[in-house]
């Protein structure tokens, strides 16, 4: 049993997918019941993954006995657990969010939202480079449709965008897998990694090639600069529940990043090691700086959270151009804290909307809400967080990555960093005082919100106290994934014990 | 052969690109496809071209590698899919906006 369950965080959304699958309509209930309770089982297996992935062993399942390099196996190590248990806390907020009615707005709401599950959850574990492809396609599926759910014509037309830029980048994705496979003969990311490093001279342009491809295509999940002018609309536009599951989308993309080119490309990858640093370094920087201007401009509290994500990813791929292992782990650490408090300040977004009636999320006078105070404390603990002042997750977050730079590093990071935590909080605190405190007289109306409601929120957002009681643990946790990530010659060893002999 | 294989995958990709670019939602889709087919053309030119190889593994020289048809095969049902989807997202963009622009724009800007 205990061997097989590395499989679960798949094989688990995908049962339950299809059981919700039996009927469109009605049966709310026993939809809610099922979602939510394959949610929580998620969430207890991730608990019990990351309680076999801490103890430093890197355990693989080989799916029909099928041995690395040939068949497809799943791999489990540090990093791959920790990302499904945040996977699975996120998720557990967003589907009780969604019962209080948002996933009857449209057809089939719970049956895609573990569908996305199982993309995502497949991304993470997955070792082989093409079988990442699949498990993008099936997340991506199920997000075209999440996007769509409800319907309505903001929604449509950022789902025009989103899928045709994604479909594109899907044919690229190919293509740079195609590359790889052609150049090394191999498809397995361990396998790949020795191949790579015994690769002929005349092989390393093809090779350099195809990495960087895919690192357009990684780059476009995850939102860098010249890619990122999608996700601003559909993030804004997509319903609350929804938005807030694809707080972890763009970080799928950064995962991949992380996985691949700390795997295929480290230290023993000889002239292509960190071919993607220069690129990734630079970039970062600059969407930092797109971001901070999009957090000063949005006019609505939906699209201002939309660029708090896209500040985040900068900061997250900052973390990534530095390429220490100090760097690496402060970037998981505040991988932890940005992916819930966002995906929680969507969740607050739609509830502020909600009690706002006409005036909606746009920051504008509107009238008083029922719940306002109980509202604003969680805004207050938010904005405070993502912010990154004390006494909060995101200030460790921050400082941790301030301390990792090296160099010339600081001089460019620390006030990027510190210039665009600026303009958040001043965009932050105009649009708090100004829902809160600037409405119009007159007599409250509006019905109070659901009890679900109030616990997704909580749920996500007590990350922000949590992670601050827990730093220790949880920092030690990640200063042993990063140590883990930058010996990735352990990883190889357990999937390919004989590939020592070979050498 | 090579040289025409690698013209045919060339001129897809030009094309589908082209039109992927273009503002109208027809052409995209068009070019979305036409860009999937140059993309399941490169995948199976990857594992090396070959004539009269053996289809499976034969005696002696020469077979075809099963794992680029493999990965093609994937390919194929993957970008059916989602061609199908992107059809139909077309359509109800065009019935709720109005227009078929990308951009959902009332004036025509091609």
């Amino acid at each position: 049993m205990m061997q097989h369950l590395i499989v679960f965080p798949v094989v688990l959304p995908l049962v339950a997918g299809i059981l919700l699958l039996y009927q469109r309509q009605g049966l709310v209930r026993y939809k809610r019941t099922v979602s939510v309770a394959a949610t929580v089982l998620l969430l207890l297996v991730a608990i019990g993954l990351l309680r076999q992935a801490a103890s430093g062993e890197i355990t693989y399942y080989a799916l029909g006995d099928w041995q690395a390099p040939f068949g497809i196996v799943l791999v489990l190590d540090r990093l791959s657990a920790l990302m499904l248990l945040l996977t699975a806390v996120l998720a557990v907020g967003a589907v009780v969010f969604a019962c209080a009615g948002d996933d009857e707005k449209g057809s089939n709401f719970h049956g895609l939202f573990q569908w996305q599950l199982l993309g995502i959850n497949g991304a993470f574990l997955t070792g082989d480079l093409f079988n990442l492809f699949v498990f993008f396609e099936v997340l991506l599926l199920a997000s075209y449709a999440l996007l769509l759910h409800g319907g309505g014509k903001a929604r449509i037309q950022a789902s025009v965008h989103y899928v045709v830029l994604n479909l594109a980048g899907s044919s690229l994705f190919l293509i740079a897998v195609g590359i790889l496979y052609g150049a090394t003969g191999t498809l397995n990311m361990a396998d790949m990694a020795i191949r790579v490093a015994e690769l002929s001279a005349e092989r390393d342009g093809l090779v350099s090639a195809g990495a960087l491809m895919l690192l357009v295509v990684f780059g476009l999940k995850a939102a860098i600069l010249p890619l990122y002018f999608w996700l601003p609309k559909a993030y804004a536009s997509a319903p609350a529940p929804v938005a807030a599951l694809f707080a972890i989308m763009t970080k799928v993309g950064i995962y991949a990043i992380l996985r691949v080119y700390s795997l295929i490309f480290g230290d023993s990858a000889g002239d292509l090691e960190a071919l993607e640093q220069p690129w990734v370094w630079w970039l970062s920087l600059a969407t930092l700086a797109a971001a901070g201007v999009g957090v000063l401009a949005a006019r609505d509290l939906r699209l201002l959270v939309a660029y708090l994500v896209l500040v985040s990813v900068g900061t997250l791929l900052a973390g990534i151009g530095m390429r220490s292992p100090q760097a690496v782990s402060a970037l998981i650490y505040y991988l932890i804290h940005t992916t819930l408090i966002t995906g929680g300040l969507f969740l607050l977004a739609e509830m502020i909307g909600l009690q706002r009636g006409k005036a909606g999320t746009r920051i504008v006078k509107g009238r008083p809400m029922v719940q306002g105070a109980a509202l604003a404390m969680l805004f207050f603990v938010g904005a405070i967080a993502v912010a990154g002042i004390p006494p909060f997750s995101g200030a460790f977050g921050k400082a941790l990555m301030l301390n990792a730079a090296e160099g010339t590093q600081r001089l460019w990071l620390w006030p990027l960093l510190l210039l665009t935590s600026l303009a958040s909080l001043i965009a932050l605190s105009r649009a708090g005082s100004t829902l809160f405190w600037r409405s119009h007289r007159g007599t409250i109306s509006g019905t109070p919100l659901s009890r679900c409601q109030w616990f997704g929120v909580i749920w996500l957002l007590s990350a922000a106290p949590l992670l601050v009681a827990m730093a220790g643990p949880v920092s030690s946790y990640t200063q042993a994934t990063a140590e883990q990530l930058a010996n990735p010659q352990v990883l190889i060893r357990t999937l390919l014990p004989d590939a020592g002999d070979a050498q | 052969m090579e040289l025409l294989y690698a013209m045919t995958t060339g001129v897809l990709t030009a094309s589908g690109l082209y039109l992927t670019l273009r503002g109208r939602t027809f052409p995209v889709v068009v070019g979305l496809t036409l860009l999937s087919y140059a993309v399941n053309l490169f995948l199976f030119s990857m594992g090396g071209l070959t004539t009269d190889g053996a289809a499976i593994v034969s005696e002696g020289a020469g077979f075809a590698d099963p794992l680029p048809q493999a990965l093609v095969l994937t390919a194929i049902v993957i970008g059916f899919a989602m061609t199908a989807f992107v059809v139909i997202l077309a359509m109800r963009a065009r019935s709720e906006v109005g227009n078929d622009h990308v951009d959902g724009k009332k004036e025509d800007r091609e």
